[in-house]
């Protein structure tokens, strides 16, 4: 199978760096999944689950709550706002950072930042919700 | 010449002194490693971004390219936001910051140009307060926070958009110490707004696919980059600062080691020198009767 060089870094760490096939990428259009080879682009992410296919291993599955990727034809890159390996997640952490969220929604100033808050806060419900699913399954 | 009490008390002093420089020579030492490890963890995010944004920014060019990457098109008015430590016994760290910020500021007043200037961190701002008063528009204290992280730098960084989108500043140029080694800290002044573009770095011909599109991710990437740049001269000076603290304090403790070995032996030479006199004054004494 051919690969490509795939890197997660999030501000506190690098997440995950080395050769991958496969990167299914949580866009806000969509979900995509990014080949060797694949046209250049860069789009903005938002909450959801970054799936790592490596040629040995079955895959690694990725938290990321918002941020983007690069994709060019040497690299793909994505710069997760916040990133965590999914072992890590548990409903919990959810609910801290919907919180922390709605505490941010009543204290910003501007519409426009409590317009883009409330995007993130039903990001973030909403991938709850599919969290939780995923669980019971 | 003083008494063998002044100089006991004297060397007890400078143990006591001596004490405490070790303690915060290893409590410096406990902490650097923990700031140093922030501080390197971040770089590759930093990097990485400054990597997406000018890639992306030598797609935009002309008049549609944002304020943050283009400019207002004119440098009359400079913002100089310095980053300090809040506290002192570190050495020439702070300093060493504020003079850079200093010559800069007036070398920009010497060009006729206004010069605001915003002070994160306590020392740094009662370095400055004393020339520039009228210039420092604001203080920002970290005080309370044991570690800045992300919170901290997107607070000030939502300060400064809203500055430059009321058209208070022009460029804003940003102070701090990047951390080089435990003896090594490089007072650095970076460019911030209009964002700074590092030159060399590759062109990839590639023309990008927006999804949704350019200026929307432009718009969202461009603060964050600031936030984000901002971070990293929190965590770089956060390292600086410890490393500059314990090679101060390790020469600190040693002058103190020195001081007591030349006091313990002044010690000695008057006590002994005391007691060949009363020797004498007996054995003269004696041989009168």
């Amino acid at each position: 199978m051919a690969t490509f060089k795939f890197e997660l870094v999030s501000p506190e760490r690098i997440l995950f760096s080395g050769d991958v096939v496969s990167v299914i990428v949580p866009s806000v259009e969509g979900e995509m999944t990014v080949l060797a080879g694949h046209a250049p682009l860069v789009a903005t992410l938002k909450t959801g689950i970054v799936f790592v296919q490596t040629t040995e291993s079955n895959g690694k599955e990725f938290f990321v709550n918002g941020g983007l990727v690069e994709v060019n034809h040497e690299t793909t890159t994505i710069l997760a706002e916040q990133g965590k390996f999914l072992e890590d997640v548990d409903t919990g952490v959810l609910d801290a950072e919907i919180l922390t969220v709605e505490t941010r929604i009543a204290g910003a100033h501007t519409e426009e930042d409590k317009k883009r808050l409330h995007e993130t806060l039903v990001q973030l419900r909403e991938f709850k919700h599919v969290f939780e699913q995923r669980k019971a399954a | 010449m003083p008494s063998l009490k002044d100089l006991r008390n004297r060397i007890a002093s400078v143990k006591a002194t001596q004490k405490i420089t070790k303690a915060m020579q290893m409590v410096a030492a406990a902490k650097l490693r923990r700031a140093q490890m922030a501080a390197e963890a971040a770089r590759p995010y930093a990097e990485r971004m400054e990597t997406v944004l000018a890639n992306l920014a030598s797609g935009v060019s002309g008049s549609s390219a944002p304020r943050l990457i283009a400019g207002t098109g004119s440098d009359k008015v400079q913002l100089l936001l310095v980053l300090t430590a809040e506290r002192g016994l570190c050495g020439a760290f702070n300093s060493s910051i504020a003079r850079l910020a200093r010559d800069k500021a007036l070398a920009l007043k010497a060009e006729g140009k206004t010069v605001k200037i915003i002070c994160v961190g306590k020392k740094g701002y009662d370095i400055l307060r004393r020339q520039f008063a009228s210039d420092i528009i604001e203080f920002i204290d970290l005080r309370e926070f044991k570690q800045v992280g992300f919170v901290n730098a997107e607070a000030i960084a939502q300060n400064i958009l809203t500055r430059f989108n009321n058209g208070e500043f022009d460029v804003a140029t940003l102070f701090f110490s990047k951390f080089r080694s435990v003896i090594a800290q490089i007072p650095t002044a970076q460019r911030i707004i209009p964002a700074e573009i590092p030159e060399g770095t590759k062109q990839t011909e590639a023309v990008y696919d927006y999804e949704p599109d350019e200026g929307e991710i432009l718009e969202t990437l461009l603060p964050r980059n600031l936030t984000v740049q901002i971070l990293r001269g929190l965590l770089e000076n956060a390292a600086s600062e410890q490393g500059a603290r314990m090679s101060a304090m390790d020469s600190a403790t040693r002058n103190a080691g020195e001081m007591i070995k030349k006091q313990t032996t002044l010690y000695n030479r008057s006590r002994q020198a005391m007691i060949t006199k009363e020797l004498i004054e007996i054995i003269s004494g004696a041989e009168a009767l």
